[in-house]
C-alpha cells in the first residue's frame, strides 16, 4: 500500500505538523518549550499517579494517552497492528529508566531539545550534542554487531494491553478520581504540572501526532543515528521540518526568547546537559527509536517498546524520588553519579549483547 | 553469483539496515532479506536505492521478502 507520509516530502509535513502543534500547545497552556516533551510528559503521569512526590511536576498528560491511542487506531486501520515482543524485555525497561534519568538532568526528551532550541533556549544545542555523541556511541555498537535479539509474535490480545493502560489513564484524568485523603490521583497546583491547555485540545494534538507518527515512523533518535550509520537524511528532514516549523510559529507567536540565561524549565550546568542527553542519545540508541517513537511502536503491537516506556515512567519516579532531576539551579545532588551508573549501564549492554552471524 | 539471503524477521530498527547495507558493502548485489513488518521493508527498499539496486517484493503468509539485483 502506498504510504505518502513516508516519503520525503511526507515526514517533513509530519515533522512541520509536530513542531507546530507543539508550538500551539505551548501557547495554549502548556509549559514553555515544552508544548511535547515525551520525557518530561511521562514524568508528570508518574507523578500524578504518586510513584514521586515532586509537587510541581504531577499531572496526567492527554497528549501521551493522544500519541498511544492514535497510533493504535492508525495502525489497526492500515493493518499494520501486530502484537510482537521478547526481545530482551528487563533489559529494555532499565533502558528505558536510565533514558529517562539522563533525559531529567538535561530537563527533556530530544523532542523538547528541538523545542527549547526552536524557543531560543541555547543550552539545548549542548544537549543536542550530547544527544548525538550517544547515539554515535550506539552507533559503534551496532555497527559491531549489537543486538537484543528477535521478537517474536504475540497473541493478539496482549497488545491491548498498552493502549488499555492509556485509556484507563484518560479515565483517571476524566473522573479525577481520589483514592486517600490527600493522596493520588495528584494535579500539582504550582509549576510546570500546573500549566496544561485544555484537556480535549491535548488529547486531539496527542491523537493527531500519534496517527501521522505512526504512519510517517517519525524518530528523532533514528534521525541522527541514520545520518550517522548509513548517510541517510530522510528522518532528519523531518527533524528540521519540526525544528523550522516550531522556530517560525514560536517568532509569530511571541514565544522565541535567546539566550542561556534565565531559560524556562532549563539549566546552564554544560557539563551535565551534554553527559545527560548523551545517556538518553545511548539508552534510546541500544533501544531502537526515541521516546516518542516507542510510545507510537507500543500502540502498534509492539510489547518491548511498551516496556521501554514503562521504564521511563519508573525512572523519573527514580529521578524525583533519588534526587536525580535538575532543576533550574542545575543538576541535583545525585544526577551526575546517576549518570555515570547509567552510562556504565548502556555500555556493558553494547558490549555484550550480540547477534551471532548468520 | 549465489544469493545472499538474509533473515531480519522479528529484529528491531535499524538491525535489518544494518544486516543489508554490510552486505552490500561486502560484495553482494544479488541478495534476498525477509523481513516481517512494513517499517522493515521501506527502511531495507531505501537502501537499495541508495546502492541502485533493483528491488521486488513479494509476500508469503506474515513474511515480506525484499528481493535486490543489480539493475
Amino acid at each position: 500500500m502506498a504510504n505518502p507520509l513516508s516519503s520525503r516530502m511526507g515526514i517533513v509535513a509530519v515533522g512541520a505538523v509536530i513542531g507546530i502543534v507543539a508550538s500551539l500547545l505551548q501557547y495554549l497552556g502548556n509549559p514553555p518549550n515544552m508544548g511535547i516533551c515525551v520525557a518530561c510528559m511521562e514524568r508528570d503521569i508518574a507523578g500524578a499517579l504518586g510513584l514521586h512526590r515532586a509537587d510541581i511536576v504531577q499531572y496526567i498528560r492527554p497528549e501521551i494517552i493522544g500519541f498511544v491511542i492514535g497510533a493504535f487506531i492508525s495502525a489497526l486501520l492500515v493493518k499494520e497492528y501486530r502484537p510482537r515482543g521478547g526481545s530482551a524485555p528487563l533489559v529494555r525497561f532499565f533502558l528505558g529508566v536510565f533514558a529517562m534519568i539522563g533525559a531529567l538532568v538535561f530537563l527533556g526528551c530530544p523532542w523538547r531539545a528541538l523545542l527549547r532550541l526552536a524557543g531560543g533556549d541555547w543550552n539545548a544545542i549542548v544537549g543536542l550534542l550530547g544527544l548525538t555523541a550517544g547515539i554515535a556511541i550506539g552507533v559503534i555498537f551496532l555497527k559491531s554487531g549489537y543486538s537484543l535479539g528477535r521478537a517474536t509474535n504475540q497473541r493478539p490480545w496482549s497488545g491491548y494491553v498498552f493502549p488499555a493502560f492509556m485509556l484507563g489513564l484518560l479515565l483517571l484524568l476524566l473522573f479525577k478520581v481520589s483514592f486517600a485523603e490527600g493522596g493520588p490521583i495528584f494535579f500539582s497546583q504550582k509549576g510546570p504540572g500546573s500549566m496544561h491547555a485544555a484537556v480535549g485540545i491535548s488529547l486531539g494534538a496527542g491523537l493527531l501526532v500519534g496517527v501521522i507518527a505512526q504512519r510517517s515512523r517519525f524518530c528523532t533518535m533514528g534521525a541522527i543515528r541514520d545520518v550517522i550509520l548509513i548517510r541517510d537524511c530522510h528522518l532528519v528532514s523531518g527533524v528540521a521540518g519540526l525544528l523550522v516549523a516550531a522556530f517560525v510559529m514560536n517568532l509569530f507567536l511571541g514565544q522565541f526568547k535567546p539566550g542561556f540565561d534565565g531559560q524556562p524549565i532549563a539549566h546552564t550546568d554544560h557539563l551535565w546537559n551534554f553527559l545527560g542527553m548523551a545517556l538518553a542519545g545511548l539508552a534510546f540508541a541500544l533501544a531502537g527509536g526515541c521516546p516518542g517513537r516507542q510510545l507510537f511502536l507500543s500502540g502498534e503491537g509492539d510489547l518491548d517498546a511498551g516496556t521501554f516506556a514503562l521504564g521511563m515512567i519508573v525512572g523519573a519516579a527514580f529521578s524525583h524520588n533519588f534526587s536525580m532531576a535538575s532543576s533550574p539551579k542545575g543538576a541535583a545532588a545525585f544526577g551526575p553519579a546517576a549518570v555515570i551508573v547509567g552510562l556504565l549501564f548502556c555500555i556493558i549492554i553494547g558490549l555484550t549483547m550480540r547477534e551471532k552471524a548468520n | 553469483m549465489s544469493t545472499t539471503k538474509i533473515d531480519a524477521r522479528g529484529l528491531s530498527c535499524p538491525q535489518p539496515v544494518v544486516l543489508t547495507s554490510k552486505a552490500i558493502q561486502g560484495g553482494a548485489d544479488d541478495l534476498e532479506v525477509l523481513v516481517d513488518n512494513e517499517v522493515s521493508k521501506e527502511n531495507v527498499l531505501r537502501i537499495a536505492k541508495k546502492y541502485n539496486l533493483k528491488t521486488e517484493v513479494r509476500e508469503e503468509g506474515q513474511d515480506i521478502i525484499v528481493q535486490m539485483s543489480k539493475s
